[in-house]
């Protein structure tokens, strides 16, 4: 076992960190002011990652990605985390989803993503159907050789700069032992496609300028070639693609928590109070230690995680409870080690003069997407329990 | 024309950097390590060099322990050709530096070596010159600009007065300051093909080099902390202070 970078991994790492530093970082503060990043500079980011080779990364070298493993691919992520999710999206990460394209689909979807023609955002969640996602009430019905979409989507993050949007409608039901169910399929739904509408969503607490968006659906007819995967085999291809999107929101939380966690350990070193600097108060100096621990330990969960999926256990239970333990400690130590920042600094702390604030309002959504605190340990536990069953 | 571009591996510049309890030296344990910088635009400059077509292969070369195989291969996934690291136990001094360099240029014979002005740990400034002095070689110090063009180098360095335009014929030793140029990123497939790049190690009896230290480090203080600045009345006060206190006039 060894617990090391190998130089490839320092070299994307230390690459990506610097390009958070000397390009993203900058960016930050007008991006919070106004709540939007100008097209032409997002333009201009992924025309930087693309000399960088570092477009689509996550996407197999095959088709022109940068064909990192899901452990490389993580500690992109981990280092993206560090800047506002409005600068990162620039940075382009393609759904993996997008890998079950077939025909021509990929050549008018898959391929633009890779090469950062195209935009992709990803459409789930609905006002009434966050947590219990087969409760949606967006519907998909089958019209000759057509299906015609209907109904609204929410919360769909960044669909304002997508092109394309990965949209999940319920397309019938079927009996179970447990009742009837409805059955989901996955359509490629383009702007300006006739009968959809991509409205500006709520103001957000979190990620200011990285907007969440409302997808309207009336009567909106698509060919029956537009249908990613099968015909109500949509959480199939899900399972199947985005098994490790929560992944990268537990890197993203380990890589924001250090950079607030740099700010804290500096302001302890250097802040002086009743003759000493502040961090020689064991009141302050033991935070440090809690959080430090506690990022570190979110991080090992993370990149252990990610190992796994490396080593072709994607599928098993065991993968999706580490996948969910991350995701769950990661989110949460990010709240608290945001917070004890703040604590650190004081008022300074809360002021807009420094990222803190921002990190810390931003952490709050990380709890709540990609599957709530709640869910992932509803997973964690029935992958435990599920083996003892009688 | 191949270009021959050594690179130093020192504490990274952005680290604090604290001198060992014992006063022997700088304290490198667990500390991070990175290319000196001024060597970062040394191969910035051999790379553009490549791509405008005045050479076509640069070689990097860094002497020391173990730990410059790490800058070597940084150094080849930013888009150097090949490396030579000259393992010795620790970094030598800069006339044993120089001695080694000047061995791998007589293997190598490359029309130019690009070096950083200085090492950021012990800013000797020593080096390059001393290298130039043993090949025989005209030097090209400092630069902030360099071209190229029928054998002859013209290069600008800044001086208190201005900005001193040199001409040095190849084969030469230059050197880089910051102003040089920016240095770029590492480049995912560039980084994806480092490992596979040619790596030759060698060490310094081979190349029949005394690397041998012959300055002896008495102590290593910190500097002593700034002193705030005071106010003075008037041009007298300031003319006394400097005299009496500083002592920077007699």
């Amino acid at each position: 076992m060894d617990f090391s970078l190998n130089h490839e991994q320092q070299l994307i790492v230390d690459t990506v960190r610097r390009f958070v530093e000397e390009e993203l970082y900058p960016l930050e503060a007008d991006l919070e002011k106004t709540g939007h990043l100008p097209l032409t500079r997002g333009r201009e980011i992924i025309a930087q990652v693309k000399e960088l080779g570092f477009y689509a990364a996550n996407m197999p070298a095959a088709i022109g990605g940068g064909g990192l493993n899901h452990l490389d691919f993580t500690l992109l992520e981990r280092e993206l985390g560090r800047t506002a999710m409005g600068l990162s999206v620039w940075w382009g990460r393609p759904s993996n989803i997008l890998l079950a394209c077939e025909g021509e689909q990929r050549e008018q979807f898959l391929f633009p993503a890779v090469r950062g023609e195209k935009i992709d955002a990803l459409a789930m969640t609905e006002p009434n159907a966050g947590s219990d996602l087969r409760s949606m009430a967006c519907t998909a019905k089958a019209d000759g050789g057509d299906w015609v979409i209907n109904g609204r989507k929410h919360f769909i993050s960044h669909a304002d700069i997508a092109d394309f949007i990965i949209v999940f409608a319920a397309s019938g039901f079927e009996t179970t032992a447990r009742g009837a169910r409805k059955k989901i399929t996955v359509f490629l739904v383009e702007k300006g496609d006739v009968g959809f509408k991509v409205l500006r969503g709520y103001d957000s607490v979190s990620h200011r300028g990285y907007q969440n968006c409302i997808l309207e659906f009336d009567d909106c007819r698509l060919p029956a070639g537009r249908i990613l995967g099968e015909v109500h085999r949509g959480f199939d291809i899900a399972n199947q693609w985005l098994y490790a999107t929560r992944i990268s929101v537990a890197a993203m939380c380990v890589g924001r928590a250090r950079r607030a966690f740099d700010y804290a350990l500096q302001q302890a070193a250097s802040r002086e109070q009743f003759g000493q600097t502040i961090g020689k108060f064991q009141g302050v100096g033991f935070k440090l230690a809690d959080m430090i621990t506690s990022i570190d330990a979110a991080d090992w969960l993370t990149l252990a995680a990610a190992w796994q999926l490396d080593q072709g256990e994607q599928s098993s239970g065991s993968a999706n409870r580490k996948i969910a333990s991350a995701k769950l400690y990661a989110s949460e130590m990010l709240a608290r080690v945001t917070d004890e920042a703040i604590q650190i600094h004081g008022g300074m702390g809360l002021m807009a003069d420094l990222p803190l604030e921002r990190l810390w309002r931003d952490a709050r959504v990380e709890r709540i997407w990609d599957g709530t605190s709640e869910i992932q340990r509803h997973i964690i536990s029935r992958e435990l329990l599920r083996p003892l069953e009688q | 024309m191949k270009i021959l571009v050594t690179v130093k591996r020192v504490i990274d510049p952005y680290i604090k950097v604290r001198v060992r309890a014992d006063q022997s030296a700088v304290e490198t344990d667990g500390v991070k390590m990175a290319m000196n910088p001024f060597c970062e635009n040394a191969l910035e400059e051999a790379l553009r060099w490549r791509e405008a077509g005045i050479a076509n292969e640069v070689v990097v070369l860094s002497v020391g322990n173990d730990s410059c195989v790490e800058t070597l291969r940084t150094a080849l996934a930013i888009g150097a050709d090949r490396a030579i690291h000259v393992k010795a136990a620790n970094t030598p001094q800069p006339l044993a530096t120089a001695k080694i360099i000047t061995a791998v240029a007589k293997r190598e014979d490359p029309g130019v070596i690009w070096m950083g002005k200085q090492g950021i740990d012990g800013d000797y400034n020593q080096t390059g010159q001393m290298t130039a002095a043993l090949l025989g070689w005209g030097q090209g110090l400092f630069l902030s600009s360099a071209k190229f063009a029928d054998g002859v180098v013209t290069g600008e360095s800044e001086v208190d007065s201005g900005i001193r335009v040199i001409q040095v014929k190849t084969p030469c030793v230059l050197t880089a300051d910051l102003r040089l140029n920016e240095a770029r990123y590492a480049t995912l497939p560039n980084i994806m093909k480092a490992k596979k790049k040619p790596f030759e190690t060698l060490t310094p009896e081979e190349l029949s080099v005394d690397a041998s230290d012959r300055l002896t480090t008495l102590i290593v203080n910190t500097p002593p902390p700034r002193a705030g600045g005071v106010r003075v009345a008037d041009v007298a006060e300031l003319v006394s202070k400097l005299r009496e206190e500083a002592k920077v006039i007699a």
